[in-house]
């Protein structure tokens, strides 16, 4: 006589009586191992209905590896994973899906070439009569979906024409509509807008208030603090603490994850920037004046002095990557002047530009960034190889003293530095090709999102090597959708909206609110209002209700192109 | 099923064996030790001094083609003309045979370059896939030969040219000695020179290739003049061993055989990756195992099968590669 399951007690809108709720998702010593690594070790994590879960920890703490064992990619070695208290053993994601796990990875996993009903609906389209694809009703569902996301596009569009918070989007579109009980998020908010990231919170308010559980696995405090209920921290494969998240300090937080003195995270604040300023020079290093390009620049101009970090901020489609490749002649212009140190740029190329001392990080490190097939060395070397070379051959000799020097200052964690790029975490991997651009001897630097999708470990690194850089005299160009950073780290901030510059802040203006009124500038309603500055407080409650961000307006705006 | 031991031990070959990533490594030359054994063991007059130079001087000019087209194949590209290559230097080279040997030899080596160019053109500043971009020349190429001489076979009675075909040096065939010095400078280049990390670097990831200032169109205009120089030295030699220029069957189906030395080599086609010597030791394996069955008078059409298992084979064992 066993006795009846009842469904999963409906959680209180507030979040807080989740507490009883029986898991629906659970880990039990799950251990896995690669060779060489334990990538896994005895790690027990269990999920309740209707909770929003962080799970949080370095690089190679084992997030990863653990969804990718709870959603069936991966096959642990030891220790079982059980679905609402049945031991259940996926073979393939297929099957977890089946089990009501949805997953939306870090990378968008979505067919570009396909319209975005077909995207939504693939695998389980609706069939008419004829057993033939029933469009109009996919297109028509699909729309209702989206709206419900506050996303308006048209649902034939090929899903590479949006811009990649909209394909999101669409993405979690995807894996909220079929019919999950839990819905795994790995860094949902990485490449969102600000009132993207509030349409995401919605809908993560909305998910809980059916019962579904949400992990959540991200970087950013505010978000955790604000959407999570609970926490689970690992670190180098192992299990350290779950619990709830409110009563839990930042600063506690921060140091579980990175197994670090609680004192020291303290002293070096949340960012890795220095809290003061840095001395910039009489005269510009880098000098561009009216950058101009069809549809995306129009008449841009700014300088940069040697021994600043200056912060190029804006909404996603402002132009903010378009300048920067501008500036290294990897965008064609259609008219525009770069000099640097007084002299001309002619035709800007990428060569010209490295030529001339300017390096760019560029945004996406997969695509743009490393070659995965080589090793950290070639890596390292690929932009300086003609000055390591002689006649035409490389020197090995020149090479390794340079890839050592900069492996050792950048404290890249590889096994040796013939190890495959490809093989290393993310923030090993931006290390690399902050190497590889800093071994060119820049005068100028451009950073494109350094620390975006890399633990918090190494983007407390990079920032305070960004701070040190810009002491040493190197003029610095900041990009960063992470407020909190651009802020922090900028002596002095370009804003630039619809491809033009919208207004610049400098000393005491480069504060939050002025930032977000120039963003907000003319875009009524688009910058939500409840970004204060008290979000620095440690422990602020999370899951406050969310206000209703502005309005009307669609979150999913795609690039204008 | 137990648990894989956290590092490979050498001690114990058998796991080895079990390892996707050693049959990357060591498939294709274990592959070419086992079809010699087999021939050591079971086929008589096979391991005769003989019978491997015939093999070896039949195997060099796809190992000449091949090595090019492992090249342009490293840049996530490919080139089909190469056969129609072969055609035109056969044709060119009777014709200018009367101005000397070294002209005539020039000019069907750039004859070659220009085939090249046109393809790293099409490719590089057009932006033509390479699968396109070389088949204008794979039909064009051969039709320009076949105008050029007319249509016609002709004998090559100058001697200089014979003698590349037929001579030896301290008893290597010439042919044998030209394919091996190419493998080794083929190697060198891709291993040791600027160019050779540019090409892997940009089959890698052109775009971070491009941002990184390296000069990709250059770089792959580069790769397939090479290519098409190489592929006219196979037409060439070729020749010298026919004695013979003959446009209209020259080089037929190479493209083929050279694509699949690349790719039974271990050289992923999606680039990135280079294998010069598994290129020459996967030229080898087809050749050698096509020569194997024809001594057990097994009929062409049965050599055809066993190489579409062994290519089958080889690009079963390189999606391991790629799945990681």
């Amino acid at each position: 006589m066993a006795p009846t399951h009842a469904t999963p007690s409906h959680p209180e809108t507030s979040g807080a009586g989740v507490a009883v709720a029986e898991p629906v998702l659970e880990a039990r010593s799950v251990s896995k191992r690669f060779p060489g690594v334990v990538a896994l070790d005895d790690v027990s994590f269990a999920l309740r209905a209707g909770e929003v879960h962080a799970l949080v920890g370095e690089n190679g703490a084992g997030k990863s590896t653990l969804i990718k064992v709870l959603t069936g990619v991966y096959q642990s070695d030891e220790g079982e994973v059980r679905v609402s208290g049945e031991p259940v053993r996926f073979a393939r994601p297929f099957e977890a899906q089946q089990a009501g796990i949805s997953t939306i990875y870090q990378e968008v996993n979505l067919v570009p070439l396909m319209s975005v009903a077909r995207n939504i609906f693939l695998g389980r389209e609706p069939k008419n009569r004829f057993g033939l694809i029933d469009f109009p009703r996919m297109n028509r569902e699909t729309t209702e979906l989206l709206d419900g996301f506050g996303v308006r596009v048209d649902p034939k569009r090929p899903l590479h024409t949006l811009g990649i918070g909209t394909q999101q989007m669409v993405a979690l579109a995807r894996a909220v509509s079929v019919q999950a009980q839990v819905v795994i998020m790995d860094e949902p908010t990485s490449s969102l807008e600000p009132r993207e990231v509030e349409t995401l919170f919605r809908v993560i308010e909305n998910l809980r208030g059916q019962g579904i559980a949400v992990l959540y696995v991200s970087h950013r405090m505010d978000e955790l603090y604000r959407i999570c209920d609970r926490v689970t921290v690992l670190r180098d494969g192992r299990h350290i603490h779950t619990g709830e998240l409110a009563p839990l300090e930042r600063m506690q937080l921060v140091s579980m994850m990175l197994g670090r003195d609680m004192a020291e995270v303290r002293r070096d604040g949340l960012t890795g920037f220095a809290a003061e300023g840095h001395d910039a020079a009489r005269t510009p290093v880098l000098t561009a004046t009216g950058l101009d390009r069809r549809h995306q620049l129009h008449d841009i101009s700014v300088e940069l002095y040697a021994g600043e970090v200056l912060g190029l901020g804006g909404l996603l489609g402002s132009g903010r990557s378009e300048t920067a490749k501008a500036l290294t002649g990897a965008l064609p212009l259609d008219g525009g002047e770069i000099t640097v140190d007084g002299k001309r740029i002619g035709r800007p190329t990428p060569a010209a530009a490295i030529r001339a001392g300017i390096s760019m990080l560029p945004e996406d490190r997969k695509a743009e960034g490393i070659v995965p097939g080589l090793s950290v060395r070639e890596n390292i070397v690929l932009a300086a190889m003609p000055r390591l070379s002689k006649a035409g051959i490389v020197s090995r000799a020149k090479q390794d003293r340079i890839v050592d020097i900069f492996m050792k200052r950048l404290r890249i964690k590889a096994s040796s530095p013939e190890q495959k790029v490809g093989e290393l975490s993310g923030g090993n991997q931006q290390k690399v090709l902050l190497a590889r651009w800093l071994c060119l001897e820049p005068k100028v630097l451009l950073l494109d999102e350094p620390t975006r999708g890399i633990d918090v470990g190494a983007k407390a690194e990079v920032q305070s090597l960004i701070d040190e850089l810009a002491r040493e005299g190197l003029a610095v160009l900041l990009i960063s959708s992470d407020i909190e950073e651009l802020i922090e780290g900028a002596d002095r901030i370009v804003v630039l909206r619809g491809g033009a510059v919208a207004g610049e802040l400098a000393g005491d203006e480069v504060d939050e609110s002025r930032l977000l009124e120039v963003l907000a500038d003319h875009t009524p309603g688009a910058v939500p209002a409840d970004r204060t500055p008290d979000d620095h407080t440690p422990g602020a409650a999370p899951a406050h209700p969310v206000p209703e961000p502005g309005g009307k307006v669609p979150a999913g705006q795609e690039d204008p192109r | 099923m137990t648990t894989q031991a956290t590092l490979p031990r050498p001690a114990k070959p058998l796991a080895r064996l079990r390892d996707p990533a050693w049959y990357q490594e060591y498939g294709v030359y274990a592959a070419v030790a086992v079809v010699l054994l087999f021939n050591a063991l079971f086929t008589e007059h096979f391991m005769t001094a003989d019978n491997l130079r015939t093999q070896l001087v039949q195997v060099a000019p796809i190992v000449i083609v091949a090595l090019g087209m492992a090249l342009v194949i490293g840049t996530e590209g490919i080139d089909l003309s190469v056969g129609s290559t072969m055609a035109l230097a056969a044709a060119l080279l009777p014709l200018y045979l009367g101005y000397g040997l070294v002209p005539a030899l020039l000019i069907a080596l750039l004859a070659g370059a220009v085939v090249g160019a046109i393809n790293g053109t099409l490719v590089s500043l057009v932006g033509l896939q390479p699968i396109v971009a070389t088949l204008a020349l794979f039909v064009g190429g051969r039709g320009l030969a076949l105008v050029m001489a007319d249509g016609q076979l002709k004998q090559i009675v100058n001697p200089d040219i014979l003698a590349l075909g037929t001579g030896s040096f301290l008893g290597i065939p010439t042919v044998v000695l030209i394919a091996g010095v190419l493998a080794l400078a083929v190697a060198f280049l891709v291993q040791r020179t600027t160019f050779g990390r540019q090409i892997v670097a940009i089959g890698g990831n052109r775009s971070a290739s491009a941002l990184s200032g390296l000069p990709v169109k250059r770089v792959l205009i580069g790769v397939y003049i090479l290519c098409g120089v190489m592929a006219a030295l196979a037409g060439i030699l070729a020749t010298a061993r026919l004695t013979a220029s003959d446009p209209s069957s020259l080089g037929t189906l190479m493209e083929l055989s050279a694509i699949t030395a690349v790719v039974v080599g271990g050289t992923p086609l999606n680039g990135g990756s280079i294998r010069v010597l598994g290129t020459v030791a996967g030229a080898l394996l087809m050749q050698l195992l096509r020569a194997t069955l024809v001594k057990h008078d097994l009929p062409d059409s049965t050599a055809q099968i066993a190489q579409a298992a062994i290519i089958i084979a080889a690009v079963y064992v390189a999606r391991e590669r790629r799945s990681r």
